[in-house]
């Protein structure tokens, strides 16, 4: 038993990351995941745990200025990475233009896939400033809803896309 | 869901990667983009006790031509693929395939190296470097090798590749002017594996006689596979509806579809392989013609 945890020890890596502007470091077993280490790390429970399986988006964070599925990778591969997650879209006590929108269109009913939705929705505005309604679609693709039926979540996009382009 | 325990490693060269894979064997498994590898590993599927992560290794993220060819290193995300202007103008196809891949957030850490080194039957990469004839480049401890798309994949989840060998490139030759291509996929909705999928890629001559034709499939074998009948078909001849129709006809032979139980059964996929090499076809010769 000595053994085992003495090579449970050895076994812990480093971590250093910035998440939204903030540092967290913390030395982890390889295998935990990206999402607990926001969430029990650093404390950010604004990213959920949904499928765990990557499908359905609820854990999306922006990482190094791409989104990704924080649920399907290693905290240890984001080490040096700058990280966005919902906590750091508010500025100054104002929300973010997409949190605005998603306000004002009705863009979710119980908010569970909302962190998620709003950080895809904010990776891909900076790839696509004035999307369709089909672009918008195809990009949240990979991030489920079950409550609304995605018509107001597309119509937050559209009008948060309208918003920050003025 | 939490995996197995394993040892990390992050090399920051080839060299060191592959010295990594040398010590600890069968018992290392390489991560790219890690979309089918941690979800299998969050399943226990696999548990592989030694990780090496690629992605601290520079200098793998490209897309570019290269002589005649179109050259993409290993580590390329399938959304840069996507977006990359080279490939659009030089292989419209690849950024075609890239675009069914998963879905946003997938194609944003998912790689083609990875993807063709898995070898899933269901994967998209395979059956579009069928279609283009193209190659990949494995890198040993001691030698570099080329091989061929159709003798790198060997079957389900196995491949040419060797315990100490890392897959760094990915080639395709550039077709020539009049040529088309298209990547079509039926899926049960958006992101989903393939059901079917087929890749074309034709090349025609100023009569419109068919110079070239490659065919790769997607869900209808133990691998992505070459409908070499279908290609047998088309070349030689003038893409008229008969043609294309007997093509169509003949990637159904060429298919070896096994019956999946979320997606269909065999006969249903062997009719769908049918469908969707003719429309493939039709857009494929469209596009060679100059339309979209």
């Amino acid at each position: 038993m000595a053994k085992a945890s003495k090579n449970k020890q050895a076994e812990l890596v480093p971590v250093k990351v910035k998440i939204n502007g903030v540092d967290y470091s913390r030395d982890v077993e390889p295998r935990l995941l990206l999402v607990h280490f926001i969430r029990d790390v650093a404390e950010l429970t604004g990213t959920h745990v949904g499928c765990e399986t990557s499908n359905c988006g609820a854990c999306t964070v922006v990482l190094n200025g791409r989104s990704v599925k924080s649920c399907t990778m290693f905290a240890v591969q984001a080490d040096g990475a700058k990280i966005e997650t919902i906590e750091g879209l508010a500025k100054n006590g104002e929300l973010h233009p997409i949190q605005n929108a998603f306000w004002e269109n009705h863009g979710l009913q119980c908010g569970f896939c909302t962190p998620g939705m709003i950080m895809q929705a904010y990776w891909f505005l900076k790839e696509n400033p004035n999307p369709t309604d089909d672009q918008i679609r195809m990009a949240l693709a990979g991030n489920l809803c079950r409550c609304t039926g995605y018509q107001n979540i597309v119509k937050s996009v559209k009008a948060a896309a309208k918003e920050m382009r003025s | 869901m939490v995996p197995r325990k394993f040892e990390y490693f992050a090399p920051t060269t080839l060299k060191e990667a592959n010295s990594l894979q040398k010590k600890y064997g069968s018992d290392a498994k390489l991560l790219a983009g890690g979309m089918s590898l941690i979800p299998v590993m969050k399943l226990r599927l696999g548990s592989p006790s030694y990780i090496i992560d690629l992605n601290r290794i520079s200098g793998l993220e490209y897309v570019k031509p290269a002589g005649g060819s179109l050259v993409i290193g290993a580590l390329t995300r399938h959304h840069a693929i996507e977006t990359s202007k080279a490939a659009r103008e030089k292989a419209p196809i690849l950024c075609e395939t890239a675009s069914w891949i998963g879905d946003a957030q997938v194609r944003n850490m998912g790689t083609i190296g990875g993807s063709l080194s898995h070898s899933d039957p269901s994967g998209d990469w395979g059956a579009t470097v069928i279609a283009l004839r193209g190659s990949v480049k494995l890198r040993s401890p001691s030698k570099e090798r080329t091989v061929k798309i159709d003798d790198f994949l060997v079957d389900t989840f196995a491949t040419d590749l060797k315990e100490d060998e890392i897959l760094t490139e990915v080639s395709v030759p550039i077709p020539p002017p009049r040529s088309g291509g298209a990547y079509v996929k039926l899926e049960r909705r958006s992101g989903d594996f393939a059901t079917v999928a087929v890749a074309v890629q034709i090349s025609l001559d100023a009569k419109g006689v068919c110079t070239y034709a490659g065919i790769g499939l997607t869900a209808l074998g133990n691998k992505n596979l070459r409908a070499s009948k279908a290609e047998a078909a088309l070349v030689g001849r003038p893409l008229t509806a008969k043609v294309i129709e007997e093509a169509s006809e003949a990637a159904a032979e060429d298919s070896q579809p096994m019956p999946d139980p979320l997606r269909g059964s065999a006969e249903y996929k062997r009719e769908m392989a049918q469908v969707y090499t003719k429309r493939g076809l039709e857009l494929a010769v469209k596009r060679a013609k100059g339309g979209k």
